[in-house]
């Protein structure tokens, strides 16, 4: 039975397919699209799932799974319109369209995309990360706990997973939400929404937390068992286009940072204040979900399980003896989710577990490719080497301290490199992190990188008790290993960056912290195999691992991709399969231009936010509808005796001669002409969903609070000893989409 | 177009087994107001459409 997994129209969308229980394939849209977090329909991820698994078409598919419910997700947006009119203008005028246009619809759009006719179900979105934390996993049972931004209602769920069931018993609902609490603090701190929570993260080492107890104290009542809610007061997320208001700046003591503006020391103390804020309520919630399970396992899901520093601390200071963490633990990973709640709660198929080992195979779900046909084709300069020279060449070039991008068999699904698409470093050179960041990545400095271990060396280097294969969980560096400074620590971030602060300086933070991955030789043989001859030549088990892209683009995917990026960056050599490409030898043989890949024919206007699609056919399109127009008009007119007739006819016959013979200089019409519709299609729908707003959802949410009745629960309640709710429901019925 | 009149049916059903009957008279105007931009914006027609009123 073949199942069908899709995660899309919000933030980083992918596709999985589940046969008979086994994850066959899983990959994110955006690896394909080359677009960062592409939140359209995963159409590129479906094609590849269905070749992966040998599937012509998907009519051949027995269930699709959509990760959310749709109506649900609209009922919680409509609900806070009401609950903030008149304030939320801007947001509804910017969700409004997509929704009423496509999101409303998307059942019939997938279907549609598709061409399929079969059976369709639609979990809640926490129940899709639920499931995606513990169907992989390799525990017969254990205690769940997924967090993120937020889904349909739910922001937080606690439940319990058991052979081929997962139940959600407690659940936090928007607006209380801790994604949203550092995603409001992301914002604030000057990156990017949804993609800059990592540099947070990374920059809390350096600061101080001292603004902890204040956020504790004004922007969130945190209960013992680690519910919580926010004081709505300072967010601006549910009425505005910000994340937070003037009411925070006010409490915070400034504005928010200007992107790319300058980094103080406020703003480094404000990124470790909410982290620790963060830290502190996932260890609390972890203990009540031990408390309410009894469970001595524990699956985390949703994209707070990216928290790393966070894990790790659940890890070495809560209840749990061993966690298990979804390699895609964001919205991506809801379409596997989905789909296994397909194979085990809707068809009620029973749940293997292999050991020790869990089902998600390293995550290695994604395609490969055939690389040496890739390098001979378009004439690259390569070595190609067998299974035993290739490891002991590369390790040598990592000695002599090169940096290799390292391309592999299948690409991971997740957001991090495993070992198939990397970049791969010395941790014991000290100019190591500042050479890939500014050099390779095109990143910020500041920013740590990780280490791959061998699994089994892993206690000699980190307080780590667990493996960790996804790069998920942060540990201290062993104390062993550590060289400690003289005197006091310097205050300039830099300086500090660049103290040596452990024999493996490049993957040590400022706290001596590491982001660890543990390879496997099961799971990851090339990967181990390099490690292993790595650490023959040096007694170094470890290696500087990141992920193969540039700052801006997602990972790559195919060799094309990997060339492109190893030949724009200072990368040195590039290893393919078994071929190692030396940067000389191929800028020299000037193969295989590295212009970005040829784009569909798309115009991006400069006026509005809006591409145009200016192919032939449209071009076309566009000739023969305004040609029909023009034929009309000028018939109607001849028909009244009005010889200005002729003359439309005329520009009707042109354009169509045009059509035929030059379409491509029609575009020089049809830019201007779709602009100006564009334009007056965007003035006309402003103006009738602004006219929705004040005359029918502000006196409908004025009514409603008049009557006391309140669409969300908002404010402290200081008299409750927590906030969890009781999930009253089971499982959700899967066929409805709501 | 019977999928999207299937979704419309459902939408319905969600109305009346949550008892949200308040989000009906918003829905409706929204869908019809959908239905509206969906046949004019971005379509060459836009600017002969908008010139009438």
């Amino acid at each position: 039975m073949n199942i069908l997994g899709i995660s899309a129209f919000y933030h980083d969308s992918a596709a999985c397919l589940v046969r008979d229980g086994e994850i066959i394939a899983a990959a994110q849209e955006e690896r394909f699209s080359r677009k960062k977090h592409d939140a359209g329909f995963p159409g590129k991820a479906v094609d590849y799932c269905l070749r992966e698994a040998g599937l012509a078409d998907a009519a051949q598919l027995d269930l699709v799974a959509f990760y959310e419910k749709p109506f649900l997700k609209f009922e919680r947006l409509l609900s806070t319109y009401l609950a903030c009119a008149p304030r939320g203008l801007p947001t509804f005028l910017k969700a409004m369209p997509v929704w009423m246009k496509e999101k409303i619809w998307l059942k019939a759009d997938i279907r549609e995309e598709l061409r399929f006719e079969g059976p369709f179900i639609f979990p809640e979105h926490h129940e899709s990360h639920a499931a995606s934390a513990f169907f992989p996993s390799p525990f017969e049972r254990a205690a769940v706990l997924t967090i993120d931004g937020v889904g349909e209602w739910t922001t937080t769920s606690v439940g319990r997973g058991e052979g081929n069931e997962v139940e959600l018993l407690e659940e936090l609902h928007f607006p209380h939400s801790l994604g949203l609490l550092y995603s409001a603090f992301t914002y604030y701190l000057g990156f990017r929404v949804n993609s800059g929570e990592y540099k947070v993260m990374g920059l809390a080492p350096y600061g101080e937390p001292r603004f902890r107890d204040l956020i504790l104290s004004e922007l969130i009542d945190l209960k013992p068992d680690g519910s919580f809610r926010l004081n709505l007061r300072y967010f601006d997320f549910m009425a505005g286009l910000r994340m937070t208001n003037r009411a925070f700046d006010k409490l915070l003591g400034g504005p928010p940072r200007k992107p790319e503006a300058e980094l103080t020391q406020r703003h480094v103390d404000l990124s470790r204040s909410v982290q620790a804020v963060t830290e502190e309520v996932m260890l609390r919630m972890a203990r009540h979900a031990h408390q309410l399970t009894g469970e001595r396992h524990l699956c985390l899901a949703g994209g707070v399980a990216l928290n790393c520093v966070g894990n790790g601390r659940i890890l070495r200071e809560g209840p749990f003896e061993k966690i298990w963490i979804q390699p895609a633990p964001g919205d991506a990973g809801g379409a596997l989710g989905a789909a296994l709640l397909g194979w085990h709660h809707y068809h009620e198929k029973p749940r293997q577990i292999r050991g020790e080992r869990d089902a998600q195979g390293g995550s290695f779900l994604g395609p490969s490719y055939d690389a040496a046909t890739f390098l001979e084709q378009h004439t690259i300069p390569h070595t190609a080497m067998n299974d035993d020279e290739l490891p002991s060449r590369v390790a040598e070039l990592l000695e002599q301290g090169k940096v290799i991008g390292w391309f592999q068999g299948r690409m991971e699904f997740g957001p991090r490199a495993l070992g198939n698409r990397s970049i791969l470093g010395d941790p014991r050179r000290l100019d190591m992190q500042q050479k890939l960041n500014l050099k390779i990545k095109f990143r910020e400095g500041f920013r740590p990188f990780a280490p791959a271990i061998l699994e089994e060396r892993v206690s000699d280097c980190f307080e780590l008790k667990n493996t960790s294969p996804y790069m998920l969980l942060v540990a201290p560096v062993k104390e062993t290993l550590r060289l400690n400074g003289e005197g006091e620590e310097p205050s300039d971030m830099i300086t500090r960056l660049k103290q040596r602060r452990s024999t493996l300086p490049a993957i040590t933070h400022v706290d001596y912290s590491a982001r660890v991955q543990t390879v496997s030789a099961v799971t990851n043989p090339s990967f181990y195999g390099l490690l292993t001859a790595f650490e023959q030549r040096t007694g170094c088990p470890v290696l500087v691992n990141t992920s193969f892209n540039v700052r801006g683009e997602p990972p790559v995917c195919t060799p094309e991709d990997a060339y492109r990026c190893f030949m724009k960056t200072e990368m040195d050599y590039l290893v393919v399969g078994n071929c190692l490409v030396d940067k000389a030898a191929a800028s020299r043989s000037g193969a295989f231009p590295i212009a970005d890949a040829k784009k569909p024919v798309i115009w991006k206007s400069p006026l509005l936010d809006e591409e145009l699609d200016c192919s032939v056919p449209a071009l076309r399109r566009f000739a023969f509808t305004i040609g029909t127009v023009l034929v009309l008009l000028g018939s109607f007119m001849l028909w009244g005796h009005r010889t200005a007739g002729w003359p439309l006819l005329s520009l009707a016959f042109l354009l169509l001669i045009i059509s035929i013979l030059v379409p491509a200089s029609l575009r020089f019409v049809y830019r201007p002409w779709m602009m100006l519709a564009l334009l007056l299609g965007s003035i006309a729908s402003r103006v009738l969903l602004t006219l929705a707003f004040f005359v029918v959802i502000t006196p409908i949410g004025l009514l409603q609070r008049f009557c006391g009745k309140r669409a969300l629960e908002f404010g402290f309640k200081s008299s409750e000893t927590n906030y969890w709710q009781r999930r009253t429901a089971g499982p959700s019925d899967y066929e409805k989409q709501f | 177009m019977s999928g999207k009149i299937s979704i419309l049916r459902e939408f319905w059903s969600f109305l009346r087994v949550r008892k949200k009957w308040w989000l009906a008279p918003i829905v409706i105007l929204l869908l019809t107001l959908g239905l509206i931009l969906v046949l004019t914006e971005g379509s060459a027609l836009a600017p002969f459409i908008y010139s009438l009123f």
